[in-house]
């Protein structure tokens, strides 16, 4: 699914941070990747490349053939549109949008039509046990619910890779397992890919592959 | 999704929209206020203008009196053996005055034919405008009261003094042996017009509201202002006081410029009548003259007074220029404070919309970005943002429209009227009654009179004499136009795009990794 040749990325601001150096790394069709290392380490900076979300300084980022390091700003933002799903720690709702219509958002620059959203969204919500509150607002669900909410609207447009960075970290022991056990059940279905950022050994042991990415440099965890 | 967005956006941010909303709105409103007052101000001067010099005028010709001389009203002089004595000795005094307004003189007749004899005249009319004042009023017997004074009696109580708390109708006081008196004074302005020349000058502003006009042969007739004839309590086949002679009232006129607008005069004779009852045989005060086309006005104009080197030559758009000087006050208030003030304050709203916008996208930074992240392109979120902003100008000018036009409503309503004239006149503003004290007053019958006389301690008449030049009430009406509202809604959504297009570029420059960041 992924092959990353030589990436590297350096912020230049008031001081030079190598964030990625030289990373080489291969990612499969339909793998489970957890990334896992020290605050600062990279792990934030490698999920932007694989989602096209920013550029590499240098190197090759290819997702199914096409490198994300030289697609233009237009397609980087269909592929993002159409291929990437994202789950991020603060679940980043619209705070004045329902969860039917958050989950909607990611249908919008696909162009489907408005009805066929809201189908679609509904079954997304449903698919993660949330049918009910399709017609709340974030503000009135809780932490969990907030990231299925999050999760349906990264998956409801089907996409071929999920990444999350650190998807349970706000949430409490019961409610982490449950957003763990949700993703594997969907990455089975699916046949997903997911990269998944996280702080927490026990989430990252039951994923399929680990890594470790610790000043810029990513090596596989035992 | 735009509008459900963009309308929970809205909602959500209820504060912002309405201080956003209510600043564009005060601001169009203040737009529209300043510029219908400004073209109601405009209307008005067009008017004043059309009802002293009549539809098509395109040059005058006056002649400027000597200063302080001749042309004025005299005083009016009584001495102990003036009017009529009763029996316990007040005399009854009745003396009037028919002479040129004071500033202006009169001049040959015969200069209408030499006006009529320049290239490109296409016609011309001569009028004789006349001040007419009457005095009448009762004094005491001086003789009596020195007696009465030297044996004495009461001396703080001078003659005269008694006007002044006369009853409502400044008449009374009389003899009654303290040493009283009352005067009445009546003013009003007398055009002499030849009846037969209708195309140019004041008549062409003339519709008849009762009776009938001046007619080709009339000579002993005279037709009212409506206004006047209200005011001064003549109605059609009464007879009017016109220096000593009654004068029969055959019809009375409106102005054809607009319902309530006084006319030039406030009385038309025939021509040949004011010349003889003023005494001034031959003699006109004005030539009106139309020219053949625009283009001629200024060299007809030069021709005329080549050709009359006493006289003053105007051409219309002096005229204007005079109207606009009497105006100035109104029109510089109106167009300079009223401008400066709508720029300054639709400056304010806009930076206001705009300060809102850009703080509102500053704490979206991970909202906007979290939408680029997922794919949504940069104009779908410059559009949102931007949407949200004309938006919120629209809602702002529609409030301000609607705010605007209640105000022009109010300011209409309250009926202020203008009074204006050309050259010399006064302008003021005043509450719907106002009316009577414009430019120094057409002195009505009763109230106001009383000041005159009393006050200037039997000076010349010299507020009496002002009243004589031709000032025109208008009462104020500031149109709304269809453009009007237009422009102030543009205004309002072109605030609300100003404001969307900054907000927006700063969207625009969002990276959609700012989705990653951690909580600001
Ligand atoms: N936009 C940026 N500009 C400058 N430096 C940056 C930027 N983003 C990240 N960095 C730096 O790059 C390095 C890697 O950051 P990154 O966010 O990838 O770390 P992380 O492994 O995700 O850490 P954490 O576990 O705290 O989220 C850090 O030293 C960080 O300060
Ligand atoms: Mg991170």
């Amino acid at each position: 699914m992924y092959q990353l040749t030589d990436v590297t990325k350096t912020y230049t601001g008031k001081r030079t941070v190598h964030a990625l150096q030289s990373v080489d790394l291969e990612i499969g069709d339909g793998e489970l990747v957890a990334i896992q290392g020290p605050t600062g380490g990279g792990k934030s900076t490698l999920l932007q490349m694989l989602g096209g979300l920013d550029r590499p300084t240098s190197g090759r980022v290819v997702l199914a053939g096409d490198d994300l390091a030289r697609l233009s700003d237009g397609a980087l933002t269909k592929a993002r549109a159409k291929n990437l799903g994202f789950v991020f720690q603060h679940y980043n709702l619209i705070p004045t949008l329902t969860a039917v219509e958050n989950v909607g958002t990611a249908l919008v620059p696909l162009g489907v039509p408005a009805a066929d959203r809201a189908r679609r969204s509904l079954a997304a919500l449903e698919s993660v046990g949330l049918g009910e509150r399709a017609d709340h607002l974030p503000g009135e669900l809780s932490g969990g619910q907030q990231q299925r909410v999050a999760i349906a609207r990264a998956l409801v447009k089907e996409p071929t890779v999920l990444l999350a960075d650190e998807p349970t970290g706000n949430l409490d022991e019961a409610t982490r397992d449950e957003i763990v056990e949700l993703l594997e059940v969907l990455w089975k279905e699916q046949g997903l890919t997911i990269v998944m950022v996280t702080h927490d050994s026990a989430v990252a042991r039951r994923a399929q592959r680990r890594l470790r990415i610790a000043s810029g440099k990513v090596s596989e965890a035992a | 999704m735009f509008l459900t967005y963009l309308r929970r956006e809205l909602r959500h941010r209820r504060k912002q929209t309405t201080v956003v909303a209510v600043g564009l709105a005060v601001a169009i409103a203040l737009v529209m206020v300043v510029s219908s007052v400004s073209s109601g101000v405009r209307d008005a001067q067009a008017s004043v203008l059309e009802s002293v010099y009549g539809v098509g005028t395109d040059v005058t010709v006056t002649q400027a009196g000597a200063p302080g001389g001749g042309g004025g009203p005299g005083r009016f002089e009584f001495d102990a053996e003036s009017g009529e004595a009763d029996e316990e000795g007040t005399r009854s005094l009745d003396q009037s005055q028919l002479t040129v307004e004071r500033g202006s003189s009169s001049f040959d007749d015969t200069a209408l034919t030499s006006i009529t004899g320049v290239e490109h005249v296409s016609g011309a009319a001569a009028t004789l405008t006349l001040s007419s004042t009457s005095f009448s009023g009762e004094m005491p017997d001086f003789e009596a009261m020195r007696e009465q004074m030297e044996s004495g009696g009461q001396p703080g109580a001078a003659p005269g003094e008694g006007t002044q708390d006369g009853s409502d109708d400044g008449t009374t006081g009389g003899a009654d042996g303290a040493g009283g008196s009352a005067f009445e004074v009546d003013s009003f302005t007398v055009t002499g017009v030849d009846p037969a020349v209708t195309a140019v000058g004041p008549l062409t502003t003339l519709e008849v509201a009762d009776g009938r006009g001046l007619e080709d042969g009339d000579t002993e007739a005279a037709v009212l202002d409506a206004t006047y004839a209200e005011t001064a309590e003549i109605a059609v086949g009464d007879t009017i006081d016109v220096g000593g002679t009654d004068v029969e009232v055959v019809g009375t006129v409106g102005s054809t410029t607009g319902d309530g607008v006084a006319t030039a005069s406030d009385v038309y004779v025939p021509l040949t009548l004011a010349q003889e009852l003023a005494d001034l045989d031959g003699q006109v005060t004005d030539v009106y003259v139309a020219v053949d086309s625009a283009d001629n006005v200024d060299a007809v104009a030069d021709a005329i007074a080549a050709e009359l080197p006493d006289a003053s030559v105007s051409t219309s758009s002096d005229l204007a220029g005079d109207v606009t000087g009497s105006l100035s006050t109104a029109s510089s208030l109106v167009s300079t404070l009223g401008t400066w003030l709508s720029i300054v304050v639709l400056a304010a709203a806009f930076g206001l919309a705009i300060l809102f916008t850009v703080s509102g996208v500053n704490r979206r930074t991970r909202e906007l970005g979290t939408l680029k992240a997922i794919g949504w392109s940069k104009g779908r979120v410059v559009g949102q943002v931007a949407g949200e902003s004309v938006v919120q100008g629209l809602i702002g000018g529609v409030a301000g429209v609607a705010l605007g036009a209640l105000a022009v409503l109010g300011i209409n309503l309250a009926g202020i009227t203008l009074t204006g004239a050309s050259g010399a006149g006064g302008f003021s503003f005043g509450g719907p009654d106002a009316g009577g004290q414009a430019g120094g007053g057409q002195l009505p019958d009763g109230g106001a009179s009383g000041g005159g006389p009393g006050a200037g301690g039997g000076g010349p008449f010299g507020q009496v004499a002002d009243a004589a030049s031709s000032a025109v009430d208008v009462v104020l009406s500031a149109p709304v136009s269809v453009w009007i509202v237009v422009a102030a809604v543009g205004l309002a959504v072109l605030g609300g795009l100003l404001a969307g297009v900054v907000g927006g570029w700063r969207a625009a420059r969002l990276r959609p990794a700012e989705a990653l960041r951690s909580l600001a």
